[in-house]
């Protein structure tokens, strides 16, 4: 959800270029992963106690741990049938904000012929599927607010097959306990099955009725309105159904897992 | 008017004078201090979750903020979350089931606060008695405890706005649940900063609520 430090978007949009400088002033370290290991400091109040438990490991493996129970407390508070609200296309956010770890300047370009989503792991019928195959699957639509875990929401218009009606399809192992999700930009994610299930989880192929553009995910991206942004992948390669944790990009440097809205 | 009114969990003062009468009983000045600290990490690190996507056209100064960055200030934000719900519910069924909110706070009358208020600002408001709360205070106390369960409230409907559809109806949708979450907490920073402003200026409070009297 943060840009790449040490990149600026070639396009001179004042507001962007503004909002860039602060996150790259904010992102100024040496080594973002570093930067996740170091991430919690006690700023503010390290000042007033004068106390600092930054360098103290006992508790950032607390806050993890919570982080972790947190999970779980997520998992107990999702229910499979309640809905994400929908909205008429009228309140569509336009332009509707891009959004990655990297600048729209070095947005993945996926070659849609050449394109192959691998299947991996608990799945009965693990080959591979076309762009053509995929669009040729019963496809469905929704209207529904992207929530980014900094705080700003968007509404969208998103196109394509639901993703329980896929997993069935392809015979997956619907009692395993994670997705797994592999992307054509080096980032990865994963959710729980009970989410992959939920009638408003969907394998995007199109955004607003065009097909998927490069900067929303083309070919494929993962939308969960009941979900936070950085759980939806963008630019599939490869769905895996695991039982082992797979963690996710941001996940791993800190970003609470279950990420649900 | 100034009654010396003696808490009821008090079994150990020999006699029931307000010298050695127990003002706060344990059980309030632990869920007090635990709450402080939960309000300092919820708002340092809120303040941080805030910078990753201002609402008003500012934001906090890093170096007041707690996490390092957005990632870090989550994980502080929602494991502090629990000590400032469990610890603000535990408060709430004593405090409440002892019959003590009742006697502490009310009757609370407009005219009183009025007359307290002026008289406060004369410098004539006299702390005469720590164990009785003047209106205004009485007023501050019970706003700043309707406040941090707006707060927990709206907190919610931000982080489960799917989930919990009542709560984030109520509030007004989730972009607006965000700005009466960020109101709620302006109201309680109000608060802090007048309520140690108080206790700096009448310093045996804050003896009471470290020793009990």
């Amino acid at each position: 959800m943060i840009k790449k430090p040490n990149r600026l978007p070639s396009t001179l949009d004042g507001e962007l270029i503004l909002k860039d400088a602060r996150r790259e002033l904010e992102l100024s370290m040496p080594s973002r992963r570093l930067f996740g290991k170091r991430a919690l400091t006690l700023g503010g109040l390290s000042l007033l106690s004068g106390c600092n438990l930054t360098e103290q490991e006992s508790v950032n493996r607390m806050l993890t741990k919570i982080s972790r129970m947190n999970d779980g407390v997520q998992g107990w508070l999702f229910d499979p049938n309640k809905l994400a609200p929908t909205y008429p296309a009228s309140m569509i956010t336009r332009p509707f904000p891009f959004n990655a770890f990297y600048g729209e300047d070095e947005i993945t370009e996926v070659d849609g012929d050449a394109y192959r989503l691998e299947l991996k792991g608990l799945i009965a019928i693990r080959r591979t599927w076309t762009l053509a195959e995929l669009r040729r699957l019963p496809q469905v639509e929704q209207i529904t607010r992207h929530i980014c875990v900094e705080g700003w929401s968007a509404i969208g218009r998103w196109g394509g097959v639901p993703f329980a009606g896929f997993l069935k399809h392809i015979g997956a192992d619907l009692s395993a306990k994670y997705i797994a999700f592999r992307c054509a930009d080096d980032y990865y994610t994963s959710i729980d099955m009970a989410t992959a299930l939920h009638a408003q989880t969907q394998l995007t192929l199109t955004y607003d009725g065009e097909v998927l553009p490069p900067k929303y995910g083309f070919p494929m991206k993962l939308r969960m309105p009941t979900k936070l942004g950085y759980k939806n992948p963008k630019h599939i390669v490869s769905i895996e159904v695991t039982n082992t944790y797979p963690g996710g990009y941001w996940e791993d440097q800190g970003y609470n897992w279950f990420g649900g809205a | 008017m100034k009654q010396p009114c003696i808490e009821e969990t008090n079994i150990h003062a020999p006699a029931r004078s307000t010298t050695s009468a127990i003002i706060h009983p344990l059980w309030l000045r632990v869920t007090h201090w635990t709450n402080a600290l939960a309000v300092v990490l919820m708002i340092l690190s809120g303040w941080r979750i805030y910078n990753a996507s201002p609402i008003f056209p500012f934001s906090f100064p890093k170096e007041w903020t707690l996490g390092g960055w957005l990632g870090g200030a989550l994980q502080w934000h929602f494991a502090a979350m629990w000590l400032l719900a469990v610890n603000g519910a535990i408060y709430l069924a004593i405090n409440l089931l002892s019959g003590r909110a009742r006697r502490k706070f009310f009757p609370l009358r407009p005219m009183e606060v009025l007359h307290d208020f002026v008289q406060a600002l004369k410098g004539k408001l006299q702390h005469a008695s720590l164990d009785h709360y003047n209106a205004v205070q009485k007023l501050a106390y019970l706003s700043v405890i309707a406040d941090l369960v707006l707060i927990v409230l709206s907190g919610l409907a931000i982080w489960k706005s799917v989930q919990l559809p009542l709560l984030r109806d109520l509030m007004g949708g989730y972009d607006n649940a965000r700005i009466v979450h960020f109101l709620a907490m302006s109201f309680l920073v109000l608060f802090i900063v007048v309520h140690v402003a108080m206790v700096a200026l009448v310093p045996r409070t804050l003896l009471a609520m470290l020793r009990g009297r």
